[in-house]
């Protein structure tokens, strides 16, 4: 087997062209650019450089972007630093959705134990945060909220700029985890009006290992790691010039194609799904109908089991995930899944197919021409058909 | 490809898995049926004997499962056409696991139901003749039925010197799912500490 389908881009991506000339001749360079030499300076107006098109990307102005290490460290930055927050306003209760990433879920655990009220707001069938239960959670008066802006398993999209609303109203922070939706849908801090915001260079065709945060003008900031100028002291460590280039690279490139993209994928998505529905009887589609990123597309194979799904698509050449237990090593099926109410049969048969800028019409095709019959004699052999 | 998740064998037997049913299950008439395992957890078998003389002349089987759970179904499959009855009640997991040329640890405990399939088939079949069950007679005790960890498990680990839970558990895993098997397990723990000393 050549040619290998790719379709895993909400895991992560490759570096576009564009943003491989951008790093590769950033890794000539060496100077530190905290220094104050010529090279140094150079670095220098390099980073700020990015920053500005990272800051363009969502919408806000280049100073309220913070560089980070990727989407993980931006999201626990935020939840620690509601620690000192707390200690100010006394408020002791943190608001989160049913369907979060993990380290989003696991930052509000360890606060749990530190003496903070999570509450997880439940999320209808389709993914969508139950509006009457999160004004119900925000009549708590909660010190903060994190929702993220679109799921990285199912694509839904969440309505950020009125959730945002009514946690202000409240008088709560709210930080939404936004590394799957920025460079996939329109992201604009000006327009939701966010505290804190988390994106991250390798969901968007840059490198690994390099993210941002957002942080509102004005709003409260607490390092996760000290000992250096770097970032106004909220980040300390010598700067990752070649990465945070490519990253503004990427922002700008990720701004520029928008619409063209998005425009793609969703075509490609449609395709596949349409495909999918003519060809294999007894599936569901998972995520909402039309409030869904557009590359993204979760079926669940009832009486076939997803890991089994995922490594015939492997032998096949076809790059997927899935949200059965048996792939991740736990015993649980994935807990977004199992938050929009899919029972066990359901979460354990799902595949998520997440397209990019390089898939094509005849991936779909070969799809379309090669699952289908793997599905057929999954099920035949399985009990449950 | 280069570097699958899984050895050889248990590739093989995924793409081609052996004597597996792909009919309904009323098209194979059988002497002794069998199904354990849990759509909960992810992974179902279902084991169809047929038997002359106690000896297993033939098997069906269908598995809804992992790679690994189909494999280590189609090589038990396999391994079990022409043993007497007896014989085959007293396989173990591991001895699948080894035909297998191995396994992750954290598949072991799921994907390796079919000797437990194995042994309701042929009490089924013993059942069905009016013939006593050979339950107690297996040469395992499961312990741990999440993670599939037998006595025979626990008295190796009791020899290479494991005396505490702990030790157990980071040796076998035993107990790291649901963990309901403590009790029993020190129990038997306690029993070995009487056969083979302190």
């Amino acid at each position: 087997m050549n040619k290998r389908i790719y379709l895993d881009y909400n895991a992560t991506t490759p570096l576009s062209d564009e943003v491989k000339k951008i790093f590769f001749a950033e890794l000539e360079l060496y100077a530190n650019a905290s220094s104050l030499h010529e090279d140094g300076r150079l670095e220098l107006k390099k980073i700020e450089q990015a920053r500005r098109e990272c800051a363009d990307l969502i919408g806000c102005t280049a100073p309220e972007i913070l560089f980070t290490s990727g989407g993980s460290e931006s999201n626990n930055m935020v939840f620690q630093t509601m620690k000192k927050v707390s200690l100010k306003n006394g408020r002791k209760t943190i608001v989160i959705s049913a369907i979060e990433h993990p380290c989003v879920i696991e930052s509000a655990k360890q606060l749990e134990k530190e003496g903070f009220k999570i509450i997880k707001v439940p999320v209808d069938e389709y993914g969508i945060v139950r509006i009457e239960a999160y004004r119900q959670a925000l009549e708590e008066n909660p010190l903060f909220v994190s929702i993220m802006s679109a799921n990285n398993e199912i694509g839904t999209i969440q309505d950020i700029k009125t959730l945002c609303s009514m946690a202000h109203e409240k008088g709560a922070l709210f930080h939404t985890d936004a590394v799957q939706a920025a460079g996939k849908i329109t992201v604009d801090m000006k327009d939701w009006d966010a505290d804190y915001a988390t994106f991250s260079a390798h969901k968007i065709y840059g490198p690994k290992g390099i993210g941002a945060l957002f942080v509102k003008k004005g709003t409260p900031i607490e390092p996760l790691i000290r000992g250096g100028h770097q970032e106004k002291g909220l980040r300390a460590g010598t700067y990752n010039a070649p990465s945070i280039a490519a990253f503004g690279h990427a922002c700008l490139c990720a701004q520029k194609e928008l619409v063209s993209y998005a425009d793609k994928t969703r075509k490609l998505r449609e395709k596949l799904r349409d495909g999918l529905i003519e060809k294999i009887p007894n599936i569901r589609i998972n995520g909402h109908p039309e409030r869904v990123l557009p590359n993204t597309l979760d079926v669940s194979f009832p009486g076939a089991e997803g890991e089994a799904i995922l490594l015939h698509l492997d032998l096949l050449g076809i790059s997927v995930s899935t949200g059965s237990a048996c792939a991740s090593g736990s015993l649980e099926p994935s807990h977004v899944l199992v938050a929009t109410g899919l029972g066990p049969e359901l979460a354990h048969g799902s595949i998520r197919f997440s397209f990019g800028k390089y898939n094509s019409e005849s991936d779909v095709e070969y799809i379309l021409h090669n699952f289908p019959p793997v599905i057929e004699r999954l099920r035949k052999m399985s009990t449950l058909s | 490809m280069q570097d699958w998740l899984y050895s050889d064998v248990v590739k093989d037997h995924f793409q081609n898995p052996k004597n597996v049913l792909m009919e309904d299950e009323a098209s194979w008439p059988c002497e002794g049926r069998g199904i354990v395992g849990n759509i909960q957890c992810g992974d179902q078998m279902l084991i169809l004997l047929r038997i002359k003389d106690d000896i297993i002349t033939d098997v069906r089987w269908k598995t809804y499962g992992c790679a690994s759970a189909i494999a280590s179904t189609s090589i038990l499959s396999e391994a079990i056409k022409g043993m007497n009855i007896n014989e085959a009640y007293k396989l173990k997991p591991q001895d699948i696991v080894s035909r297998l040329g191995g396994l992750p640890s954290n598949k072991i405990h799921c994907s390796v139901l079919g000797d437990k399939a194995l042994r309701s088939a042929i009490d089924d079949y013993l059942t069905r003749n009016g013939k006593p069950s050979l339950a107690g007679q297996e040469e395992v005790e499961v312990i741990c039925t999440c993670l599939n960890i037998t006595d025979r498990d626990l008295e190796d680990a009791y020899k290479a010197g494991d005396r505490s839970w702990e030790e157990l558990q980071a040796r076998t895993k035993i107990g790291t799912a649901c963990g309901g098997c403590k009790e029993r397990a020190l129990e038997k723990m306690h029993e070995f500490e009487h056969l083979y000393g302190e």
